[in-house]
């Protein structure tokens, strides 16, 4: 692939590039033929759900007797990688089945809610949402509104609205975190599986996106939602729990978007080789090729950093604020190389034929997801300087 | 980076630098229809099988990713060009016999020879069909359809037998992420290969001589009359 500059396959075992190959050619065949259709219909191409499962692709990081592929957290980031090559919707999907719904299961469930939950989110029977972000509460999850209950025979009734929520309106369960205790600390935070067909639960379409049209993404109502006391997540507690979480999602960001940029630079490249301009490619001129040569440099070094926090991540040394790092520059500047690849593509770049401005335009909820560029600078600046700029 | 073919310096084999292996497309499909089989017959096994250098264990790993139960690599310091050879060497493996049918690609798209199903199965003294687009196995016989021009031929045959696959068999399944890692697992026996002396071997290796740049005439309408005039009097096409 032209995308591999600096030979990082090298740097690949054979089992991480065998995944690698395998999600490659399902987005190949399976994704792209469909995507651009599905963007502009803004409908979330739900019949690639089976195929996905049957791969292995839904929280295939955890364990084998749990029904999952048991990889490193290398192969997992290539199969974000893959997917969002593909569309950062159909990698938002994986990465919520995966990092957001079965990732507090497995870290905080019971070992009852794990045998039940997670074999059937492998297997693609159940999908599920994660629900934290608020309409009032964004980047500061810790004021959420949300209530949970405590009720006399230890059961639980959920109060509160969820917003910008993927696969809202698709999934069977929700992970729901809601306040237990005392409404201005965090610490009383904590999660519920809440089957979104129970009394009370609403989940609405959220329309009118420029951005990530080919995703589900909702709003979810909890009106006296009546849960049994196994609803609850046991190991869950504090904002801790629901950032722990976001931690795996950001990690497989940083691959994701990175998988984006592969597909904009392709494409960018073949067009600046094949679009003849003055007599010639214009590929031979040079403010494309600076074009093309900053987005090449760009790309190098943020697969490096998804490659070198996902060896951090598998040796089980890696921080929460590398992981913010790699998000914030590799969203940052794949946003940037599908700019300037749809730039690159003149005209024909605002078309849906060409994927670059699908890119661009899903990148930029990808900026805004997952911890806001601007909350990772002040995670950064709070890591290096032991002060941080957002808690009182 | 994407490698174009180079000619080795030894000018009679590709450099292989930079150059990535994979299963072609017509051994994945025979392996496709050996998991199909399997899929079909319990207690049945899929073992596969391929000749080379270390090179082929991952090819041999990506059929046992697929569902392969056990493979095999006859190691070789090199793939002769002689199919006679090779068949020899992959005889000599399966002469004690314990299966029920031999698939091979129709050919491998490196050599294009496609002998070396055939002389196998000649070796082994075993009937072969080559190139089936369907296959259908019952009571220990089995029948195949092989595309003619123009035309089928719908072949039956005893078992064991050799097979060799063409296009429209099925499709090959992709590795799952569950059967990579179950691939590390499986049995992978290395033996030497019995290869003998090759009797074909390549003695110049090409690469087609570059084409000459295209010309843009014009754009549009307008270019017609002039590309007209030069197909007439320059190409002497029309």
């Amino acid at each position: 692939m032209a995308t591999d500059f600096y030979d990082i396959d090298s740097a690949l075992s054979e089992e991480e590039r065998a995944v690698r190959d395998t999600i490659r050619a399902f987005v190949d065949e399976e994704v792209l033929p469909i995507i651009g259709d599905c963007y502009i219909e803004g409908r979330f191409p739900k019949e690639l759900v089976p195929k996905m499962a049957e791969l292995g692709m839904f929280g295939a990081n955890l364990p084998e007797e749990y029904g999952c592929a048991g990889l490193n957290n290398v192969s997992y980031g290539l199969i974000m990688q893959e997917l969002e090559r593909g569309d950062s919707g159909v990698r938002s999907f994986a990465s919520v089945q995966g990092a957001l719904v079965m990732y507090p299961i497995f870290a905080f469930g019971s070992e009852e809610q794990k045998r039940h939950y997670l074999p059937k989110m492998a297997s693609g029977e159940i999908i599920g949402c994660f629900g934290l972000t608020e309409p009032d509460y964004g980047s500061n999850p810790s004021g959420m509104i949300t209530r949970a209950r405590e009720q006399k025979d230890g059961s639980w009734v959920l109060n509160g609205a969820k917003m910008w929520i993927t696969n809202g309106s698709t999934a069977q369960v929700a992970i729901v975190w809601a306040k237990t205790g005392d409404e201005k600390s965090d610490k009383s935070i904590r999660g519920f599986v809440v089957p979104t067909d129970a009394p009370g639960f609403s989940a609405k379409d959220q329309k009118g996106k420029l951005s990530l049209r080919a995703s589900d993404t909702s709003e979810l109502v909890l009106q006296d939602v009546k849960v049994p006391a196994t609803a609850l997540l046991p190991k869950s507690g504090g904002i801790k729990s629901p950032l722990m979480c976001l931690t795996q999602a950001r990690y497989g960001i940083a691959w994701g978007a990175m998988g984006a940029a592969m597909a904009c630079y392709e494409e960018a490249l073949a067009y600046a080789g094949n679009r003849v301009m003055f007599g010639r490619p214009i590929g031979g001129f040079q403010l494309q090729q600076q074009r093309l040569a900053d987005m090449l440099t760009e790309l190098v070094k943020g697969q490096l950093l998804a490659l070198h926090v996902g060896r951090l991540k598998d040796a089980g040394t890696f921080l929460p604020q590398q992981v913010s790092l790699a998000k914030r520059n590799n969203v940052s500047v794949a946003t940037d190389i599908a700019r300037e690849a749809r730039r690159l593509l003149g005209a024909n770049g605002i078309l849906a034929e060409y994927a670059s401005m699908r890119h661009m335009a899903n990148l930029e909820s990808v900026y805004t997801y997952e911890g806001t560029h601007d909350i990772h600078t002040l995670i950064l600046g709070q890591a290096v300087t032991g002060l941080s700029a957002f808690e009182n | 980076m994407d490698v174009r073919f180079k000619v080795g310096a030894d000018a009679i084999s590709l450099d292989e630098t930079g150059l990535k292996f994979d299963i072609n497309d017509f051994d994945a499909w025979a392996v496709e229809a050996a998991l199909q089989l399997r899929e079909k017959n319990a207690g049945s096994e899929v073992t596969a099988i391929s000749l080379g250098p270390d090179v082929v264990q991952e090819t041999i790993r990506k059929a046992l990713s697929m569902g392969a139960d056990r493979g095999v690599q006859l190691k070789a310091d090199k793939v002769p060009f002689d199919g006679l050879a090779i068949a020899t060497a992959l005889a000599a493996e399966l002469k004690t016999g314990g299966y029920d049918l031999i698939l091979f690609g129709k050919m491998s798209p490196d050599s294009s020879n496609g002998v070396v199903g055939p002389m196998t199965a000649e070796l082994l003294a075993l009937p072969c069909v080559t190139a089936i687009s369907s296959l259908a196995i019952e009571g220990g016989k089995g029948t195949a359809k092989r595309e003619l021009e123009g035309a089928q031929e719908i072949v039956e045959f005893q078992l064991p037998a050799v097979l060799t696959v063409d296009e429209g068999l099925n499709t090959a399944r992709y590795p799952s992420l569950k059967g990579i890692m179950a691939a590390k697992k499986k049995p992978l026996d290395v033996k030497p290969a019995q290869l003998p002396t090759p009797q074909v071997t390549v003695r110049k290796l090409e690469l087609p001589p570059e084409r000459k740049a295209g010309r843009i005439i014009g754009e549009g309408a307008t270019a017609v009359p002039e590309l007209i005039r030069l197909l007439q009097s320059e190409a002497k096409v029309l």
